[in-house]
């Protein structure tokens, strides 16, 4: 029985180690299923919950349905993971009915969307919203789709599709998912916090191509697509620490992260929460709850009580 | 980090066709030189490098060479069609959950489903197995198994009808310990559902559409399994909470549809 009583004690006081918050919503731990990685479906968003994900993101959605790119879509190279798989999905209406609510799950769900014009964005945010997601994410950064003008790398664009979404949105938190692939990842979320979003998450995949030598053909059947995993960590930490350095609003700090050190690593650049996507093929679905324990144990082992220890500590 | 970080087998190589065969009519076997690990129900992803990538299960093995049967029906499986003999095309995996191997089984297969289960049957010992088609002009494996029990849907080959009757017939006068199937779902969910009657086990091949082949794009979900890593193999005790088993699949815009809206769309 003591034992028993031991046990229930250390649980709770492991869940308050990593407990986060995020504009306002409790997280029991920092790991975010990122936008892309399964996400299509209620159960596969279940999946990653019993996993141990603090909070779960759908698929990116727009107001059409879309087919997205013939394969090959994605592939693993040393080092990381190439994709082009060019936002299949069923359309909000159609999620709209598949899903009936986002507020009814186990942890807070994160209702992704994008739109190839302006408007389109508000359209999608208003439908989102309608099924009750904890917060939004405004996808303004996809590489494989051909925006009518490159969003993710203007400034006026980043400010004009936040402004739409928050407006869309009603109360419910806007993040604004950002590319590395610009010159200054820091002013274009700068512009995005003027605008009015509640948070950013930084980063989506960085551009790369593959080239198979025997056949002299990309991979990809997009020819270049977006790098993930391990190799893109790097990126996502540098990004990370620039925007944090700029701007006050919650960071997703999100690409490659693959255990508990890589997390620990991106929380001292800058990050509320962390967005785990290709480390679910790494290690499998379990990835959240594996990194969850590493950076328990880090913390126990420098006796960092609360992330807020050592958030940001890389800087200054 | 683990050992398992960098798997080659998730990047495609290429590899030379060492030779085509015609199985039956819109059905060809390409067979790829070099040699793959792969376990019977496993399945490779191909691709022909300026059309399209897809999933094919190892219908062929042996230690020079690995072969897949297709039938012809989309753009991918027509660009197959000009494959020969030199040919290269890139190959990645072996991926997904292989079926178990256990003692007197029965093995069901349909249409060009017999691919999927035809290295098992290679890897069982003496197993019944029963192979149905349309007609007798979309049979296939007629030479490479003997002794197989044969149906076709016209009669123009074997005994007239499905799969399943003598099926019925084989678990009433036997006791096997395992019946395999792979063909048209609601087939698979008919053995099922026979195989439940008599108490006994199942392994089923599902399929459904599929883009990474390993675990994380969520195109294949079928309930709340992956199918890719966690199947295409299920058995029985997962095959009798799955309700979209024999029901429904997703397109590939991730929208749900019904089999037959499932079905109609890939033809």
């Amino acid at each position: 029985m003591a034992s028993h009583q031991k046990r229930y004690k250390d649980d709770n006081s492991v869940k308050g180690m990593l407990s986060t918050s995020i504009c306002g919503i409790k997280l029991s731990n920092p790991t975010v299923l990122a936008s892309g990685i399964l996400g299509i479906t209620r159960q596969s968003l279940e999946k990653a919950a019993a996993n141990g994900a603090g909070a779960v993101t759908l698929k990116s959605l727009c107001t059409v349905e879309r087919r997205g790119l013939s394969g090959p879509n994605m592939f693993v190279f040393p080092g990381g993971m190439l994709n082009a798989v060019g936002l299949p999905g069923q359309g909000m209406d159609n999620a709209i009915k598949d899903f009936e609510a986002l507020d009814n799950f186990s942890v807070p769900v994160i209702g992704s969307i994008f739109g190839s014009t302006i408007d389109e964005f508000g359209i999608a945010a208003k439908k989102m919203a309608s099924l009750k997601p904890a917060m939004i994410e405004a996808n303004i950064s996809c590489p494989n789709i051909d925006y009518h003008e490159p969003y993710y790398s203007s400034i006026e664009a980043v400010e004009k599709i936040t402004k739409c979404v928050k407006a869309n949105s009603g109360r419910i938190p806007v993040t604004i998912k950002l590319s590395p692939n610009v010159y200054n990842i820091a002013e274009l979320a700068a512009a995005a916090e003027k605008a009015g979003c509640d948070a950013i998450t930084a980063i989506n995949t960085a551009s790369g191509m593959v080239i198979d030598i025997e056949s002299g053909k990309p991979i990809l059947s997009n020819k270049s697509g977006g790098i993930s995993g391990p190799a893109l960590k790097p990126i996502a930490v540098r990004c990370v620490y620039e925007i944090y350095d700029k701007v006050n609003v919650p960071i997703i700090g999100t690409g490659g992260v693959t255990d508990g050190k890589d997390a620990i690593e991106m929380i001292m650049a800058g990050a509320t929460a962390i967005g785990i996507g290709s480390a679910c093929y790494y290690r499998g679905v379990s990835a959240f709850r594996q990194i969850c324990d590493e950076m328990q144990e880090w913390m126990r082992k420098h006796k960092v009580k609360g992330l807020d220890e050592i958030r940001g500590k890389a800087h200054g | 980090m683990d050992e398992s970080f960098v798997a080659m087998k998730e990047m495609p190589s290429m590899h030379s066709v060492s030779r085509v065969i015609q199985e039956a009519h819109s059905i060809r076997t390409i067979f790829i030189n070099g040699k793959i690990e792969s376990k019977p129900g496993q399945f490779i992803m191909v691709w022909l490098p300026g059309i399209e990538e897809k999933p094919m299960a190892v219908s062929y093995l042996s230690s020079s060479e690995f072969g897949f049967t297709y039938h012809t029906i989309g753009k991918f499986t027509k660009a197959c069609d000009n494959l020969k003999k030199g040919s290269t095309i890139g190959i990645r995996g072996p991926y997904g959950n292989p079926f178990s191997i256990r003692k007197n089984a029965l093995v069901v297969g349909g249409g060009v489903g017999m691919a999927s289960v035809s290295t098992l049957i290679d890897a069982l010992e003496n197993p019944v197995v029963i192979n149905g088609a349309r007609n007798k002009g979309s049979l296939i494996y007629m030479e490479r198994f003997s002794g197989m029990i044969v149906t076709t849907d016209d009669g123009s080959f074997g005994r007239k009808g499905f799969v399943t009757e003598p099926l019925e017939d084989e678990l009433s006068n036997k006791k096997f310990s395992i019946v395999y199937t792979c063909g048209p779902e609601l087939m698979m969910k008919k053995v099922f559902e026979i195989c439940e009657k008599h108490k006994v086990d199942c392994e089923a091949s599902l399929e459904r559409v599929m883009k990474c082949g390993f675990g994380i794009c969520g195109n294949c979900l079928v309930d709340g399994h992956i199918l890719c890593t966690e199947g295409p193999v299920f058995g029985s005790k997962i095959l009798r909470n799955l309700k979209e088993f024999g029901n429904s699949a997703r397109l590939k815009t991730g929208k749900k549809a019904s089999l037959k809206e499932y079905y109609g769309w890939r033809s």
